[in-house]
C-alpha cells in the first residue's frame, strides 16, 4: 500500500493541491477535505430541502389548497423527499463522515482510491444543482421521490428526466463510495490492527457499503428502463403497453429499503463513537454491535416488500416480509440496549453531543416501534400512505440520523477546526430542535389513524388544528437551525482553542493535532487496539506513549 | 436492597400503566366494518407493548443522564465495563419473544380478517374466462367473525378509479354511482380496476386499504356493520387533485338500501 508509507516532506504531490480555504472548493485528493466538502455541500442542500419542508407545512396550515397550486405542491414535496434522501442524509452520514474519519480509523493516510472519492463527491454539486434548476426551468417532477409509475411516466416529461438523471449521479457517487469504504476498511488497515479492534463506524461503514453496492445498481438499472418507458415509449412499466407496474415497485424498494439502513447504520455507528467519549466508559457489547450490524445489513436486503402490503401482493408474500421486518427489531434493539448500558454507570457530561446522541436514542426507540407495528400486514393495510407513516419515518430519518448528524458536529468541531462551539448555545439547539421536533410529528399519528393520507395539499376540515400544532412544530424545528449556523460561523473564526484532545478521547482521529495536518501524522500512524479503553489507567499510559510519536522525530 | 423495591415498583407500576394507556386511550375511529374491531384488539395489543417499551427505554435514557451525569470537578473515567454475556443473551432473547408473539398474533389476526383466503370470484368470474387473471388483495373476508345475523350471499361491486375520482357499478341492477351505497351485515366484494395511474381506496372506519392498479384488477371484500356516511379516500399519490380524490360510503339498513337500489336500479324498471 503505497499510502501507507511515509510521506516524502520536500517532493509530495500534495503540494500541487491548493492551500488554504481555496482547498474547499477544489478537486482536492485528501480525504479530510473531501469529507468536509460532502459535510457543506449536504447541509446547505439541508438548508433548500428544509425550506421546501416550511412551505409543506404552510400550505397544510390551512384544510384547503391555498398557499400553491397543486401541481407546484406535488413537486415540492417530490424534491423535498429527494434532496433530503439523496442531498442531505446519505452524503453526510456515508460520504462526509466516512471519509473523514475511516482511514483515520483504519490507521492510514488516505482513502484506497483518492481520485475515485474526489469523483464521487464532485459529482453530488452537479446532481444536486440539476434536480433544482430543474423546479424553474422545465418544473420539477411530481410523482414523489418513489416516482411510481404510471403516474411517473404521464407526468410532464422533462422534469421526470432530471429528475432520474440526477438520481442514477448521486446514485453513481454512492456506489464509488461504497467501493472505496469497503477497499480502505479491508485493505488500508495499518499493519497490526485486527478487524475486531476497529472502531464501530468501521463496521457500521462495512456493513452499510456492502448494501450500498449490492441494492443502488438496482435502483439504477430501474430508473434507467424507466427513462426508456418515457422518453423511447417502450412498456416495461406501462400497463397501457402491457408493463407491470408492480415489478417497477419491487425492484424500486429492493434499493430504497435498505436505503432507509444505508441512513441509520452509520448513525448508529456514528453514535457509538459519541457515546464512550462523553461517558468515559467502554462501549457495551463490542462484538455483538458487530454482529448486529451484520445482521441488520443481511435483514434488510430481503424485508422490502413491507411497503407494498396495500398492492399486488399475494398472501405468502405478505406474511414472509411481515416476518422478516419484524425481526430486524431483534439487532437493532440489541445496539439500543447497549448504548444505554455505556451510559450506565459513567461519568456523563451533559453537553450537545451527548444531548443530541440521547435525543436520537429517544426518537429512535419510537420510530422503531411504529416501525415494528408498520411491519404487521393488518395493520398496515389501516395506516399504509397516511401520516402515520410519514411520522414514522420521520422519527428514523430525523429524529435519528438528523439527531447523530448534529450531534457528530458538535462531536468533531474541535477536530474539524481546531475551535470549540459554544455549548450554552448547543444546548439550547438541542432543546429546540428536540421540542419542534416532536410537535410537529408525533400528532402525525393520530393524524394517520383517523384519517388522512399522506402527500396531499388538501385534508378534512376536522384535522386543522392538529395540523397547525404540526406546522407550529415545523417552524421551531426552522428557528433551530439559526443558532446552530450562528454556532458553527462564528465559532470558526472566534472559537476558543480546542487542542489536540479536548473530549480525552482515545479513537485515533483525536491522537493527532487539531485540524490534522495533511496525511494525518507527521509520524506513524498509532496503533490503537482498544479505541473504548475507558477506565483503565494502564492502557491510556500506552496510548499517550502511542500519540507522542506525532511530535517526535519524523519519518521513523 | 432499597434500590431493588424502587426498581421493581417502577417496573410494575410501567407494566401496568402500559397496560392501563393500552385499553383505555382510544386514538382510533369508529369501527363500522367486521374486521375493524379485530383490527382495534390488535392495535391495543401493540400501543400496550409500545408504550411500555418507549416509556422504558426513555426513562432509561433520561434516568442514566440525571443519575450518572458529571458533577463538577470529577475528572475521573467510569467503570471499565466492555460487555456481559448473561444480559445480551437476555435483550436478544426478550426481544425476540415479543416479536414472535406478536408476530403470530397478527397473522391471527390477518387469518381472522380473511386474509389467508383463497381468492374465490364467482361473481367475477364471468368476465375472466379466457385469461388466468392475475387477482390481489383480498384482506376482509372473514368467515371466522361472521354471526348468524349476517347474510351469506355476497354484493358485488366492480370499482373503477381513474383520476380524480372513484365510480361503483352494481352489476345487479346496472347501478353506475360516485358514492358507495352499502347494507349493513351483508359481505361486499369489491373488484377494483384503474383506468390511468394507481389508485388506493381507503375507509378508515372500515380499517381497509387496497391499492387500485391500471392494468391489474384487486379484490377488496369487506362487511359494513354501522350505518352511517364515511369518507372514502385515495391513498396512493395520483395527481394534483390526489387530495380532492374522495368519496363517501353509505352504510345503511338493508331497508334503505333496498329504497336506494330500488330508485337507482335500470333492471327493476324493467322487472315492475
Amino acid at each position: 500500500m503505497t499510502i501507507a508509507l511515509p510521506p516524502n516532506d520536500q517532493e509530495s504531490p500534495r503540494e500541487l493541491q491548493p492551500k488554504g480555504w481555496l482547498r474547499y472548493f477544489s478537486f482536492s485528493l485528501d480525504h479530510k477535505v473531501i469529507g468536509l466538502q460532502y459535510l457543506v455541500c449536504g447541509f446547505i442542500f439541508y438548508l433548500i430541502g428544509g425550506a421546501l419542508a416550511s412551505a409543506i407545512r404552510v400550505e397544510l396550515a390551512s384544510p384547503v389548497s391555498d398557499f400553491m397550486a397543486r401541481d407546484v405542491y406535488n413537486q415540492v414535496l417530490t424534491l423535498h423527499g429527494t434532496i433530503m434522501i439523496f442531498l442531505w442524509i446519505v452524503p453526510v452520514v456515508n460520504g462526509a463522515f466516512g471519509n473523514y474519519l475511516i482511514p483515520f480509523y483504519v490507521g492510514a493516510r488516505d482513502m484506497a482510491f483518492p481520485r475515485l472519492n474526489a469523483v464521487a463527491f464532485w459529482l453530488i454539486p452537479p446532481a444536486g444543482l440539476m434536480l433544482i434548476s430543474s423546479y424553474f426551468i422545465t418544473g420539477a417532477a411530481q410523482s414523489g421521490w418513489t416516482a411510481y409509475p404510471p403516474l411517473s411516466i404521464t407526468t410532464p416529461e422533462a422534469g421526470q428526466i432530471i429528475w432520474i438523471l440526477s438520481v442514477l449521479l448521486l446514485g453513481g457517487s454512492s456506489i464509488f463510495g461504497g467501493i472505496n469504504f469497503i477497499a480502505t476498511i479491508l485493505k488500508l488497515r495499518r499493519p497490526g490492527l485486527q478487524l475486531m479492534q476497529l472502531p464501530m463506524y468501521c463496521w457500521a461503514m462495512l456493513g452499510t457499503s456492502i448494501l450500498v453496492v449490492l441494492s443502488t445498481p438496482v435502483l439504477a438499472g430501474t430508473l434507467v428502463l424507466l427513462s426508456f418507458d418515457i422518453v423511447a415509449h417502450t412498456g416495461f412499466f406501462n400497463p397501457v403497453l402491457g408493463g407491470n407496474v408492480i415489478v417497477y415497485q419491487h425492484l424500486f424498494w429492493f434499493y430504497s429499503h435498505p436505503a432507509v439502513y444505508i441512513m441509520v447504520l452509520p448513525a448508529f455507528g456514528l453514535v457509538s463513537e459519541i457515546l464512550p467519549v462523553h461517558s468515559r466508559k467502554p462501549l457495551f457489547g463490542y462484538a455483538t454491535m458487530v454482529y448486529s450490524i451484520m445482521a441488520i445489513v443481511v435483514l434488510g436486503l430481503v424485508v422490502w416488500a413491507h411497503h407494498m402490503f396495500t398492492s399486488g401482493t399475494p398472501p405468502w408474500m405478505r406474511l414472509f416480509f411481515t416476518i422478516a421486518t419484524s425481526f430486524i427489531a431483534v439487532p437493532t434493539g440489541i445496539k439500543f440496549f447497549n448504548w444505554v448500558a455505556t451510559l450506565w454507570g459513567g461519568r456523563i457530561s451533559l453537553n450537545s453531543a451527548v444531548l443530541f446522541s440521547c435525543g436520537f436514542i429517544i426518537n429512535f426507540v419510537l420510530g422503531g416501534i411504529t416501525g415494528v407495528a408498520l411491519a404487521q400486514v393488518p395493520f398496515d393495510v389501516h395506516v399504509h400512505d397516511t401520516y402515520f407513516v410519514v411520522a414514522h419515518f420521520h422519527y428514523i430519518v430525523y429524529g435519528g440520523s438528523v439527531f447523530v448528524i448534529f450531534s457528530s458536529i458538535y462531536h468533531w468541531y474541535p477536530k474539524f477546526t481546531g475551535r470549540m462551539l459554544n455549548e450554552n448555545i448547543g444546548r439550547f439547539h438541542f432543546l429546540i430542535t428536540f421540542i419542534g421536533f416532536n410537535l410537529c410529528f408525533l400528532p402525525q399519528h393520530w393524524l394517520g389513524l383517523n384519517g388522512m393520507p399522506r402527500r396531499v395539499a388538501e385534508y378534512d376540515p376536522q384535522f386543522t388544528f392538529i395540523n397547525q400544532i404540526s406546522s407550529v412544530g415545523a417552524l421551531l424545528m426552522a428557528l433551530s437551525t439559526l443558532p446552530f449556523l450562528w454556532n458553527v460561523i462564528h465559532s470558526a473564526f472566534k472559537g476558543p482553542l480546542a487542542g489536540d484532545n479536548p473530549w480525552r478521547a482515545l479513537t485515533p482521529e483525536w491522537l493527532t493535532s487539531s485540524p490534522p495536518p495533511v496525511e494525518n501524522w507527521t509520524g506513524q500512524a498509532p496503533l490503537v487496539i482498544e479505541p473504548y479503553g475507558y477506565g483503565k489507567e494502564h492502557k491510556e499510559q500506552i496510548n499517550e506513549t502511542t500519540a507522542n510519536t506525532n511530535s517526535e522525530k519524523k519519518n521513523q | 436492597m432499597r434500590s431493588a423495591i424502587l426498581a421493581s415498583l417502577a417496573c410494575a407500576s410501567l407494566l401496568i400503566g402500559g397496560v392501563w394507556i393500552g385499553q383505555n386511550v382510544n386514538l382510533l375511529p369508529t369501527d363500522a366494518s367486521i374486521n375493524a374491531p379485530v383490527y382495534d384488539e390488535l392495535f391495543k395489543v401493540l400501543f400496550t407493548i409500545g408504550t411500555i417499551l418507549f416509556v422504558g427505554m426513555a426513562g432509561l435514557v433520561v434516568y442514566s443522564l440525571i443519575q450518572f451525569r458529571r458533577k463538577p470537578g470529577e475528572l475521573g473515567d467510569g467503570l471499565p465495563i466492555e460487555g456481559n454475556l448473561s444480559l445480551e443473551i437476555f435483550w436478544t432473547a426478550v426481544p425476540a419473544i415479543v416479536v414472535l408473539f406478536v408476530g403470530i398474533y397478527s397473522y391471527d389476526i390477518y387469518d381472522r380478517m380473511g386474509g389467508m383466503q383463497p381468492l374465490h370470484h364467482e361473481m367475477h368470474r364471468h368476465e375472466t374466462s379466457n385469461v388466468q387473471e392475475r387477482i390481489w388483495g383480498g384482506i376482509g373476508s372473514g368467515t371466522v367473525e361472521r354471526t348468524e345475523e349476517i347474510q351469506t350471499d355476497t354484493l358485488p361491486i366492480e370499482v373503477i378509479a381513474q383520476q380524480f375520482a372513484f365510480l361503483f357499478h352494481y352489476p345487479k341492477g346496472d347501478i353506475l354511482s360516485g358514492e358507495l351505497h352499502v347494507p349493513t351485515n351483508q359481505p361486499v366484494s369489491m373488484r377494483m380496476e384503474s383506468k390511468d395511474v394507481i389508485h388506493a381506496f381507503w375507509v378508515p372506519e372500515f380499517r381497509l386499504k387496497q391499492d387500485v392498479i391500471p392494468g391489474q384488477p384487486t379484490i377488496l371484500n369487506f362487511t359494513p356493520t354501522k350505518p352511517g356516511r364515511y369518507p372514502i379516500i385515495c391513498a396512493e399519490l395520483c395527481g394534483p387533485y390526489h387530495g380532492g380524490m374522495r368519496s363517501s360510503v353509505v352504510v345503511e339498513s338493508a331497508e334503505d338500501y333496498q329504497d336506494w337500489f330500488k330508485k337507482n336500479s335500470k333492471d327493476t324498471i324493467l322487472d315492475s
